[in-house]
């Protein structure tokens, strides 16, 4: 959908696979030819990144910012993001020990939800309901070790009544919605949610668009729950996936993305640089 | 008119109906087997790959 939209706009474009991107950081990525502009679509956020880093470095302002991707990639700083910005947002608990998790837990209370502070689809995301629970999944991860069990993220459970809401915001404009309704309690349409379209009003623009600006900017997929007291911003995405919603919300949600890509500045040779 | 190419899946050995205007790395799915394939290559062959499974950093 993306190449297509580029097509249409008689763009030079070039398709580049990250798995032949290499070379000296000091230096132009080799298995990239020499562009403007940079949108960045690779399924592994970690190399987003690197690569957002690399080619700011090089004077690229790439779709998206390193910084914008950073942050929306880790749950932490996504919440320090939007409760800094005043975004109502599910706030969260940490803890680094197992001790730590419980006394996070009793602050929290049950249900809660425990997730990695990095990780997307759903995945490692578990609804606990009570102490029992919550123990064995903290010995889990201490027993796991490693770096995506150092730190245990914590937030109070939301009945959602089957489904949530994500939005698109796309240079700093909430440009569609979508419901997102499921049995499941993760709504996530990479386990099986389906979409209806979700007119965009005003408070839904507005808490979008102020948790999109809270993360930087730039071309992302905000979602959000449902609560009695309004909207709350659960996560922000980074690198928005769209293909379910073109269809459902009849916004050309690609072609305004390659709109926002081209309307960046073109690429800025660093000084020095050959 | 775009015309699909069959292309003999590389996990069930199946039929898989790729379309004339596919590009390189995009993913489609055996309707056979259901396995999820990449286009690695269109010329002069057109072949397909198992695509790489999911990693932890994947998704949005």
């Amino acid at each position: 959908m993306l190449v297509e939209a580029f097509r249409a706009r008689d763009v030079d474009l070039v398709v580049a696979d990250d798995r032949e991107i290499h070379g000296d950081l000091a230096a132009w990525p080799s298995g990239l030819p020499e562009v403007d502009i940079v949108v960045l679509r690779a399924k592994s956020h970690w190399r987003n990144v690197v690569l957002a880093r690399w080619l700011e470095s090089r004077g690229v302002r790439p779709v998206n910012a390193a910084a914008v991707l950073e942050t929306c990639g880790d749950k932490v700083s996504t919440t320090l993001a939007l409760l800094g910005a005043g975004v109502p947002t599910l706030s969260a608990s940490v803890a680094f020990s197992p001790e730590g998790g419980r006394l996070a837990a009793d602050g929290v209370g049950y249900p809660l939800v425990v997730k990695p502070v990095v990780g997307s689809w759903g995945r490692l995301i578990g609804k606990v309901s009570d102490r029992d629970a919550l123990e064995a999944i903290l010995d889990h991860k201490d027993a796991l070790g490693g770096a995506p069990h150092a730190v245990t993220y914590l937030q109070r459970f939301l009945d959602l009544r089957g489904r949530d809401v994500r939005s698109f915001v796309i240079g700093g404009r909430c440009v569609a919605a979508i419901h997102r309704t499921s049995a499941h309690w993760k709504t996530n349409t990479h386990l099986g949610a389906t979409t209806s379209a979700l007119p965009v009003d005003g408070a839904l623009a507005r808490i979008s668009e102020a948790a999109a600006a809270a993360v930087g900017g730039g071309a992302v997929a905000v979602d959000l729950f449902e609560s009695d007291d309004g909207y709350l911003v659960n996560e922000v995405n980074g690198s928005m996936e769209f293909r379910n919603s073109v269809g459902t919300t009849g916004v050309d949600i690609p072609g305004l993305l390659a709109d926002h890509a081209l309307a960046e500045p073109g690429r800025r040779r660093p000084t020095g640089a050959p | 008119m775009s015309i699909a190419t069959i292309v003999e899946c590389p996990v069930c050995a199946g039929s898989v109906e790729v379309a004339a205007d596919v590009i390189v790395g995009e993913l489609l799915d055996c309707g056979e087997c259901g396995t999820e394939l990449e286009v690695r290559s269109i010329a002069p062959t057109l072949t397909l790959e198992e695509a790489p499974m999911s990693a932890e950093d994947w998704g949005e």
